[in-house]
């Protein structure tokens, strides 16, 4: 019995009314754990009734406590008939079983019925004692700390990353179950939600004993799916980075303020530091004072995993060490050696991180990615889910592969999704080849050495650029140069990646989001030829979306794209393609050439002058947004770079493939033949439309930016105040006729006018940035198209941006010339040209600078005290309408009764709702994070019956994502918690039938539960005790109303 | 290509205080579009018309989801659905619980039942204040009155406590509320030139001095079983209101009554000729009042006679508000130099209410 669950049910409130004639309810609660249940008494007549209830106690496995979820069940007491079920409340005790999250949930938990929504709330009370369990067979994973966050959280340090864990469990799906036929939506509802519930609790116990056969204490950058394979099953499925991390001890977790994340990063001693030891004074897991040698030897196979896969589906052979030895110096050589040695004995070596410590990344070859269809059959074993490992190692495999072909031995920014319409499945996988420094993968201890020859060799803000392909030997054709930056190694002229930018990279202006969108009708058809159809259409659209991005990135000027993610979405009767990246001007890549125009047909005359006339329109779009997004490059002349090197030019970093059910592996070459790929030919129609469609993309209004990476590039004094959003937006297409191109441009104009909504709606927050703009698309129905978008407005002063720009640019400048002391003019040039170039209107400066001045700084609108807080006060002293209590009162005190308001100001927490932030950036502006509560991962089921009475498809959802995002800060405050950061809505699958005025929905959301402190507020507790006053100053500075 | 769906969900629930204006005022989605077109928004955004239709949509449906939450404004500050600051949230509960002018003095003084709400259309057609609007301001006040009704202690207290208004508002509505309970009549065409204010302003004297919970202030008894309520008038005090005639009956009290004032008053009052002749009539009036008080009816029409009996004859002869003030001052404070007169106590208490009531009601 390796540990006791404690729970205590103390009060409800604004319970529904369950009696009519009463108007009244007779409460009680259900307390179950695992097969364990407890119940209260009966609360008779209140809509708010005191339990009180003593503390109930199950004794039970910790692995148990990890995969079962506690279930609290609300209930109307009826003498006669049965009992009405009020709701429920499922409250994942995870956090509560590692040492350094949450001690104990505490607090008002939304009662969730999955017809009505929300029904009042509960407050509960649940603690955990643990035993300490030595059992070395163990089969639970305690201890072991999840993240969603895809960056090493911010207030630990990384000693080791392991490398990719992965694990997935399949279930019948209830919904498809005989039973069904006969249950209430409702129970079927709850059996669902439950299911998922266990079988994500097993997932993470399984993912957390793998971690810790790699000796690793934590899993970073943890990405659970599932699949909803309707007849044949329900996937959960999940990927993510074992890492040993190590608390960063509370000094350094009191760091002086600063405004940018990326300073932040550099400041955590990473560098400097390479022992361990030094860093271990703050609370320590067991596994830290360990010493962590590796021995090759031993394998990481694991055993005790119903989803191995890797049996005998690994080559493991070398990678291709014949190539390293013709790379630049000896140097390299070394370091490939050694980066290899590390990464030779994992199978998969993939990490789902997208921001790294510094000096991680060595070099990033460019994006790999494969996609597979599959046809979906029955999952006849549970136990062994065999099939869809398979699939998934397969696709790993083919990753892994186009990474060793692009000389890299690594895959960053690693992700996998599915999309599937009836039996056909779409599997994908993407990832950034890259080369990566050892010194993270092994024993930080041996590699002080090799630490310094890095930082002599690399030149900070341009290494990643590199190439670390050979080139002599290139995997395909590219345009190399020498850096710009370094002027000492080849560079390619365009870069794509699945990371975010390294924090040290040198860039030029500010970047913006970027969008491929494309459909392709497709017949309907069944089973396999279904499957042949889809496979022979991904190839076409990989390559249009590769094209229109690269387009869309001369367009705007720029020569690198980070955070790029296809989503490719199968339909009855069409596929679906968007990407979307945010690009940015590298300061080390070549400056992007324009686009031209070519006509077919040059005869005729008035041709002629229209090609001419588009080309005009889209010289002048480039000019336009190089001037919108301040990209005003050095320029270096010809002589001091040399000339580029005779190659064919070609550009293309993307390798992708397909394969179909049969294995067959077809090689694309996206490389657009010998021509040249920014000359676009107009000879037909089509590409009319193409060129059209570049131009019709409208520049969000000034004052806006917007990127689907965590930072926008080039700005960095970010203000306080955030808002996070979801925007869910469905259109009906006319089924009549259809073809590409109208399809194309409903899609086109679908999203556009989607983010000129999300543009409007913010424009108070002016100047901002739309960050981690987060795109998901998927086919509901045949003429449905759905497209959601989750992303962050976050605030930015403009006046120190552009401040820290122009420094930015001007450190960047004096790194760049640091070769050639000709170039130091170039500074002041640019000086007096980032002034005017400042995107914001003169009239709306002013109205800024009246905002700032009126001198409410946003953190403080915050929880500006009103006088309804006054009020609220008042209602807690004196009791409901009885003049008594306050009669009393003010006979003891001598002061009069507006005195006696004033005077009487206890902070009243337990009547107060604490704002919770979410972000899906793994940081808040402005604040510092200083503790992580654990993983939040929940699922939803929504159902109506009456649709038409709850407002319809818009009312029924806006209230379900609504109650969503409830549920989601109600669970982080019951964790001490004020904020919810690397949140991601995973899934949100939407049904509707207005026939039968019927609606269900499933949402999954995730993200880190987190403790975070103001940045103004640090300094106070700084001078008090840290560790003390910390948690207390959180629950009281946030607690508003 | 038609939207089926489209929503848009903050962690923090935005608030558009046009919209939010537009919604209160009951104008339907498209009207508001229009509106907002109409003040020029399109050409300061530079959005599109579709644009600011789904905005306005979806602000609407916030607006409906939220309404539910402001019936019981304290469900608005624990509930956990809509993550919104104080300042919005007491924005959000003061907007919905304003009411326009025009439509409080149609209702005021009138049952809030459902007679009343059938006559709502009247008072939209009358006002050009749409029905929806009219709907809401009168529920409000029905909704307001039905929870302080049985409730003890001070009314605006119980008011700003159990909707969180802000002290004027309070206020406003505690007069709203005693009105109705009082049925005080407001519409005769002779009150018609006074204004919300000018009741509101009385109504609050009168709960200070003329009700139960006025005498409850009293420490005496305060475990007593006394309803001690702010909405109804003090029924023994009312009755006690009789003994006041004794001064306009008894004839040598009148006019000894009348000498005092006027000596006293004589060369500061630019009308006091006219007081002179007019005092027994004005004093008769006022006395008349107090002693009718004891029937329901009279209370009613409370204001239509002391708009007649004493606001109308003075403003015939064109007194000032600053002789008017004189006057009354003197005349309640001389009767405290009549031997013969017992009731000092029970003069205070309705002349120090009446005077200031007065005063107030004097104007044009």
């Amino acid at each position: 019995m390796p540990g006791k669950l404690k729970v205590k049910i103390v009060a409800g409130r604004h319970l529904p009314v369950m009696d009519r004639a009463s108007d009244l309810t007779d409460a009680f609660v259900e307390v179950k754990f695992g097969n364990t249940t407890f119940k209260t008494d009966v609360y008779l007549k209140s809509l708010n009734p005191q339990w009180n209830s003593e503390w109930f106690k199950f004794e039970v496995d910790d692995e148990d406590l990890q995969d079962e979820p506690l279930q609290i069940t609300v209930l109307d007491h009826d003498t006669y008939s049965a009992n009405d079920a009020i709701g429920k409340v499922y409250i994942d005790i995870d956090p509560l079983l590692y040492s350094e999250a949450a001690t104990v949930i505490s607090g008002w938990f939304p009662i969730y019925d999955t017809i009505h929504g929300i029904r009042g709330e509960i407050n509960v009370v649940v603690k955990v004692d643990l035993f300490n369990d030595l059992n070395r067979f163990r089969q639970s994973s305690c201890g072991v700390k999840f993240f969603c966050t895809t960056s090493i959280p911010k207030c630990y340090r990384a000693v080791i990353i392991h490398g990719f864990v992965e694990e997935l469990v399949v279930n019948e799906d209830p919904e498809y179950q005989w039973i069904d036929r006969i249950r209430t939506p409702r129970a079927s509802n709850e059996a669902r939600q439950r299911l998922i519930s266990l079988m994500s609790g097993e997932l993470q116990r399984k993912i957390g004993l793998k971690v810790l056969e790699m000796r690793g204490n934590a899993v970073v950058g943890y990405l659970q799916c599932f699949d909803l394979e309707g007849e044949s099953g329900l996937v959960v499925r999940a990927i993510g980075t074992a890492c040993t991390l190590d608390k960063l001890s509370s000094p350094a977790a009191f760091l002086p303020a600063c405004n940018s994340p990326s300073k932040e990063m550099k400041e955590l001693p990473f560098n400097e530091d390479p022992n361990p030891n030094t860093h271990s004074s703050g609370p320590s897991t067991p596994l830290k004072n360990q010493t962590y040698s590796f021995s090759p030897s031993k394998s990481y196979s694991r055993q005790s995993s119903s989803s191995d896969t890797d049996l005998s589906l690994t080559p493991k052979t070398g990678m291709g060490s014949g190539s390293a030895g013709k790379e630049g110096g000896p140097f390299k050589a070394l370091l490939r050696q050694q980066t290899q040695s590390a990464l030779e004995q994992r199978e998969f070596p993939f990490f789902t991180l997208t921001a790294f410590p510094p000096g991680f990344l060595v070099h990033v070859g460019g994006v790999v990615s494969a996609r597979s269809v599959k046809l979906l059959d029955r999952i006849h074993n549970p136990d062994e889910p065999e099939t869809r490992d398979a699939w998934w190692a397969e696709i790993r495999q083919e990753i892994k592969s186009h990474a060793k072909a692009l000389g890299c031995h690594a895959v960053v920014g690693y992700s996998e999704s599915t999309s599937i319409c009836e039996e056909v499945c779409i599997l994908s996988a993407s990832g950034t080849a890259a080369v990566l420094n050892p010194r993270f993968l092994q024993d930080g201890t041996v590699e002080g050495c090799l630490e310094q020859r890095i930082e002599e060799n690399l030149p900070a803000g341009c290494g990643f650029c590199h190439i670390p392909y050979d080139e002599l030997n290139m995997p395909f054709p590219a345009h190399l140069t020498y850096c710009y930056n370094c002027r000492k190694q080849k560079v390619p002229d365009v870069l794509f990646t699945t990371i975010d930018l390294p924090t040290d990279a040198t860039v030029v202006g500010k970047g913006c989001l970027i969008q491929a969108r494309l459909c392709r009708l497709k017949k309907k058809a069944q089973a396999e030829a279904n499957a042949t159809a889809i496979s022979n259409l991904l190839p076409f659209m990989e390559y249009e979306v590769h094209t229109q991005l690269m387009n869309k990135l001369k367009l705007k000027g720029m020569n690198a794209l980070f955070g790029l993610r296809i989503q490719i979405t199968v339909g009855e009767n069409m596929l679906m393609g968007l990407a979307s990246a945010t690009a940015v001007y590298l300061a080390a890549l070549p400056m992007p050439g324009g686009i031209q125009i070519a006509g077919k047909t040059p005869s005729d005359g008035s041709y002629e002058q229209h090609i001419s006339h588009m080309q005009k329109k889209i010289s002048d779009t480039i000019a336009k947004n190089k001037e919108l997004y301040e990209i005003n490059p050095p320029e270096i002349s010809e002589e001091i770079i040399g000339s580029p090197i005779p190659e064919p030019k070609q550009r293309s970093r993307l390798l992708r493939s397909q394969s179909e059910s049969s294995d067959e592996v077809t090689e694309l070459d996206l490389s657009h033949g010998k021509k040249d790929a920014f000359v676009l030919e107009i000879d037909d129609t089509d590409a009319m439309e193409d060129v059209h469609s570049l131009l019709t993309d409208v520049p969000p209004p000034s004052g806006f930016y917007s990127c689907n990476t965590e930072i926008m590039p080039g700005i960095n004094n970010w203000t306080s105040e955030i808002q996070m959003f979801t925007s869910v937006r469905v259109i009906r297409l006319s089924s009549l006729n259809l073809t590409n191109q109208a399809l194309n441009k409903n899609f086109n104009d679908l999203c556009e006018n989607l983010l000129k909504s999300l543009y409007f709606k913010l424009r108070s927050m002016i100047p901002c940035c739309l960050c981690h703009v987060n795109f998901t698309v998927s086919l509901p129905e045949d003429e449905l198209i759905q497209v959601t978008v989750t992303a962050v407005a976050i605030t930015f002063d403009k006046n120190q941006a552009l401040q820290t720009t122009k420094t930015h640019i001007e450190k960047s400048l004096q790194r760049a010339s640091t070769d050639n002391e000709e170039l130091l003019q170039f500074p002041l040039e640019l000086c007096s040209d980032s002034l005017p170039s400042h995107p914001f209107p003169p009239a709306k400066e002013h109205l800024e600078s009246a905002r700032s001045n009126s001198g409410i700084p946003a953190a403080q609108r915050d929880r500006c005290s009103s006088w309804i807080e006054l009020i609220k006060l008042k209602a807690q002293t004196i009791r409901r309408g009885s003049i008594k209590t306050t009669v009393t009162v003010e006979k003891a005190s001598p002061m009069g009764e507006g005195n006696f308001r004033n005077r009487s100001a206890p902070p009243c927490a337990n009547s107060t709702v604490g704002v919770v932030k979410m972000t899906p950036l793994s940081f808040i502006p402005g604040a510092k994070i200083t503790k992580y509560l654990g993983i939040i991962n929940m699922f939803f089921i929504r159902e109506t019956t009456s649709l038409r009475e709850e407002g319809g498809v818009s009312g029924f959802l806006h209230a379900f994502i609504a109650e969503v995002f409830a549920m989601v800060r109600a669970h982080v405050a019951a964790l001490g918690g004020n904020a919810v950061v690397s949140y991601i809505m995973k899934q949100c699958v939407f049904m509707e039938n207005p026939n039968k005025n019927q609606a269900q929905c499933l949402i999954n959301v995730s993200g880190d539960a987190v403790i975070f402190v103001r940045e103004s507020e640090l300094e106070v507790i700084s001078t008090q005790q840290p560790t003390a006053n910390c948690q207390q100053s959180c629950a009281g500075g946030e607690v508003t109303t | 290509m038609t939207s089926e769906l489209d929503i848009f969900v903050g962690n923090t629930t935005l608030i558009d205080e046009e919209v939010y204006r537009l919604w209160l005022d009951g104008y339907s989605v498209s009207d508001a579009v229009a509106l907002r077109v109409r003040a020029g928004i399109l050409e300061q955004t530079g959005a599109t018309a579709a644009v600011l239709q789904s905005d306005t949509m979806d602000h609407y449906r916030t607006f409906h989801m939220l309404e539910r939450l402001l019936h019981a404004p304290p469900k608005l500050l624990h509930q956990l659905v809509f993550q919104i600051p104080p300042s919005r949230q007491a924005l959000l509960i003061e907007r919905y619980y304003a009411f326009d002018e025009a439509f409080v003095r149609e209702v005021l003084g009138k049952k809030l039942s459902k007679g009343t709400k059938k006559d709502l259309d009247d008072i939209s057609a009358k006002t050009g204040i749409t029905l929806k609007s009219c709907r809401r301001q009168f529920d409000n006040f029905k909704r307001v009155f039905k929870v302080v009704e049985e409730m003890r202690g001070s009314l605006a207290d119980n008011i700003q406590q159990h909707f969180l208004f802000s002290d004027r508002l309070a206020r406003d509505y505690a007069a709203i509320v005693f009105f109705a309970n009082n049925r005080f009549e407001t519409a005769k065409k002779k009150l018609q030139y006074l204004s919300f204010g000018d009741f509101a302003f009385c109504a609050e004297l009168m709960i200070q001095n003329w009700t139960l919970g006025a005498v409850g202030e009293a420490p005496s008894k305060p475990d007593s079983q006394v309803d001690d309520m702010d909405m109804d008038l003090d029924k023994e005090f009312l009755q006690d209101l009789k003994e006041l005639k004794v001064l306009v009956a008894d004839k040598d009290l009148l006019d000894l009554h009348k000498s005092l004032v006027c000596t006293a008053l004589r060369g500061k009052l630019g009308v006091f000729s006219e007081m002179e002749a007019n005092f027994k009539n004005l004093s008769r009036g006022l006395v008349n009042v107090a002693a009718k008080l004891t029937h329901n009816k009279d209370v009613r029409d409370l204001f239509v006679d002391l708009v007649e009996k004493f606001v109308e004859p003075c403003r015939s002869d064109h007194w000032p508000l600053g002789d008017v003030r004189l006057f009354l001052n003197q005349y309640s404070v001389t009767v405290h130099s009549l031997d013969g007169f017992r009731h000092q106590a029970l003069w205070d208490r309705y002349m120090d209410t009446l005077r200031g009531c007065l005063l107030r009601l004097y104007h044009d």
